[in-house]
C-alpha cells in the first residue's frame, strides 16, 4: 500500500505541474459558469436545457481528462525510461499499475468534485435550493464510471505502445460502449452463425457503461434520489470490471521486457 | 565472505522482430558469483550482454534459462531489490520533480521512516554535492548534475550492493574522479559494487575482480592482479586479446 500511495502521489504531482490538464479544466469550468449564470427570464425549459448542456460538458471533459491522463502513464514511463530506476526499487509491477490507477482516479475525482460543486452552486442560485442528494448520487456513479474507463485505458496502454493510438482507440471503445453497447444483443439477434455468437460474446464481455451510470436526467428534472441499493449494485459492478481490467493489465505487463 | 550475487547458467534470448529469423542469443550460460565487499568490474564490448545481464538482475528482462539471485533471493522477487542501489547509464528521472522530491519519493518506496528520510536525503545530497540544488526541478539540471542525482537516488537506501551501469559515461574528468572516490568510499564501508564500464584504466585501478564477456559468453574472470600476472599485460590488452582484436603491424 505504501508504494501505491507513493506512486499515486507522483502521478498527481505530475498532473498539477502539466498545463494541458488545467486548460481543459478551466475552460469547462468557465463554460459551465457562463451557461449556468444565464437566466432567460426564469423560463423553466431553458434552464433545464442549460443544465443539460452543463452536465454534458462535464461528462465530455471528464472523459477527455480521464483518457488523456491514463493513456500516457505507462507509455510515458517507458519512453522516458523513468520506469527503469523505479522498478529497480522494491516495487512490483502490480503496485505500479495500481499506483498509476489510484493517482489518475484521485485526480479525476477531485476535478469531478469541483465540477459538480460548481454545477450545484449554479443550480442553487437559480432554484434557491441545493439540488439535493441526487447530485451526490450522480457524482458517485460518475466516479465509478471513471474508474472503469481509467482501468480500460491503462489496459490499452500496455497493449498499444504509443500513447496517442491508445488514447484514440480507448476513446472509440468507450464511446462505442456508451452509444451502441446496449444494442449489441439486438443486432446479434438479427444475425446468424459465428457473427451472432461473436457479437453476443462481445455483449457479455464488455462493461456496460451505458447502464445508468449517468444520472443527468434525474439532476436536470430534479427527480428524487434513487435507491442506495441500486447505487451499491452499480458500484459493485463497476468495481468488478475495474479489478478485472487491472488484473488483465497486470497479466500483460508482468512479463514484459522493459528495455526494448 | 558471503555471496551477494549469484548467477547460474543464465541464458537470455530475444525473439527476432523479423518473421522466420532465429532468436538473438544475448547471454549464453553465464555463471558468476560476487562476494560481499568486492568491487566487481563487468566488462565487454558493446553488445556483449553486460546490460542484458544487469537488466535480468534488476527484473527488467526475464531470463530464458538459468537463475540469478541477490542476497539469496530470486531476482524476480521485488524484495530482492530492497538492499540494492542502481545507477542507469543515462539519466532517467522524473523531470517535473525537484531533486529532494525525487529522493523523498524513492526513500518512501524503500520504507525509510520519515524522520530518517530527511537525514538520509541530506547525507546523500552532501555526498554528491547537490545541496544547493535540492529545490530545483531536475529538468533544469546540467547533465553532470543529473548524473549526480542518479548517484544520490542509488544511495538513498544505504544499499549493500550497488549496480552501476557505466557510471562515468558522459562525465568530465572531475566528475569521473568524484565517482571513483565515492566507489572507493563505499568499498571502505564494506559495500559491494558491481559495475560495467568501458574505462579499463579506471576498472584496473578500482576493481578487485573483473569478468569479461564477449558475444554473450563469459571469457575471463578473476582478480585483476592475477589476470595481469597471468597475461603479462595490462587489462586493456587482455580485453583486446579476448575480443579478438589484432593490432595492425
Amino acid at each position: 500500500m505504501n508504494n501505491v500511495i507513493a506512486l499515486a502521489g507522483v502521478v498527481i504531482k505530475e498532473l498539477y505541474r502539466r498545463k494541458d490538464f488545467y486548460v481543459l479544466f478551466v475552460m469547462t469550468a468557465l463554460i459551465t459558469l457562463v451557461l449556468g449564470s444565464m437566466r432567460f427570464f426564469n423560463n423553466a425549459e431553458i434552464v433545464r436545457f442549460l443544465k443539460e448542456i452543463c452536465l454534458m460538458l462535464i461528462w465530455l471533459s471528464m472523459l477527455v481528462i480521464a483518457i488523456t491522463t491514463a493513456a500516457r502513464q505507462i507509455p510515458a514511463e517507458r519512453e522516458s525510461r523513468t520506469i527503469l530506476p523505479l522498478l529497480a526499487k522494491p516495487v512490483s509491477r502490480w503496485e505500479l499499475i495500481v499506483g498509476k490507477f489510484a493517482g489518475c482516479w484521485l485526480a479525476c475525482l477531485t476535478a469531478l468534485a469541483v465540477f459538480y460543486f460548481f454545477f450545484g452552486v449554479l443550480t442553487a442560485t437559480h432554484a434557491h435550493a441545493w439540488p439535493g442528494l441526487i447530485l451526490f448520487q450522480a457524482f458517485l456513479l460518475h466516479g465509478v464510471f471513471l474508474a472503469v474507463v481509467l482501468a480500460l485505458v491503462l489496459f490499452g496502454s500496455v497493449v498499444f505502445t504509443a500513447q496517442s493510438s491508445n488514447a484514440t482507440i480507448s476513446a472509440i471503445v468507450v464511446l462505442g460502449i456508451l452509444l451502441v453497447g446496449g444494442h449489441l444483443d439486438h443486432v446479434a439477434d438479427g444475425m446468424k452463425g459465428f457473427g451472432s455468437d461473436a457479437l453476443y460474446a462481445v455483449f457479455f464481455a464488455i462493461p456496460h457503461l451505458e447502464w445508468d451510470y449517468n444520472l443527468c436526467n434525474f439532476v436536470i428534472h430534479d427527480w428524487p434520489a434513487i435507491s442506495w441499493l441500486y447505487i451499491a449494485g452499480a458500484a459493485f459492478y463497476g468495481a468488478l470490471y475495474t479489478l478485472l481490467l487491472l488484473g488483465l493489465t497486470w497479466l500483460v505487463f508482468r512479463r514484459k521486457t522493459l528495455t526494448l | 565472505m558471503n555471496t551477494v550475487l549469484e548467477i547460474k547458467n543464465l541464458r537470455v534470448e530475444f525473439p527476432s522482430r523479423e518473421m522466420g529469423q532465429p532468436a538473438k542469443l544475448a547471454v549464453d550460460g553465464l555463471n558468476l558469483i560476487v562476494q560481499g565487499g568486492e568491487i566487481f568490474g563487468f566488462l565487454g564490448p558493446n553488445g556483449a550482454g553486460k546490460t542484458t545481464t544487469m537488466n535480468v538482475l534488476l527484473g527488467f528482462v526475464n531470463a530464458t534459462g538459468g537463475s540469478a539471485s541477490i542476497f539469496g533471493v530470486d531476482v524476480r522477487q521485488p524484495i530482492a531489490r530492497q538492499r540494492i542501489g542502481y545507477l542507469p547509464e543515462m539519466t532517467y528521472y522524473y523531470k517535473f520533480l525537484s531533486t529532494e522530491e525525487l529522493l523523498r519519493f524513492y526513500a518512501r518506496i524503500f520504507r525509510i521512516p520519515p524522520a530518517e528520510r530527511e537525514k538520509r536525503i541530506d547525507a546523500v545530497l552532501k555526498l554528491v554535492e547537490l545541496e544547493a540544488a535540492r529545490k530545483r526541478l531536475i529538468k533544469t539540471h546540467s547533465k553532470g548534475m543529473q548524473q549526480r542525482v542518479g548517484l544520490a537516488q542509488a544511495l538513498i537506501n544505504d544499499p549493500d550492493l550497488l549496480i552501476l551501469d557505466e557510471p562515468t559515461s558522459g562525465l568530465d574528468p572531475l566528475g569521473r574522479m568524484k565517482v571513483r572516490q565515492i566507489i572507493q568510499r563505499l568499498k571502505e564501508q564494506g559495500k559491494t559494487v558491481f559495475f560495467s564500464s568501458h574505462e579499463l584504466g579506471e576498472v584496473e585501478t578500482v576493481c578487485d575482480r573483473v569478468a569479461i564477456l564477449h558475444e554473450g559468453r563469459l571469457r575471463v574472470e578473476g582478480k585483476v592482479d592475477d589476470l595481469v600476472r597471468q597475461y603479462q599485460c595490462h587489462l586493456e590488452q587482455i580485453f583486446l586479446k579476448i575480443v579478438g582484436y589484432e593490432p595492425e603491424t
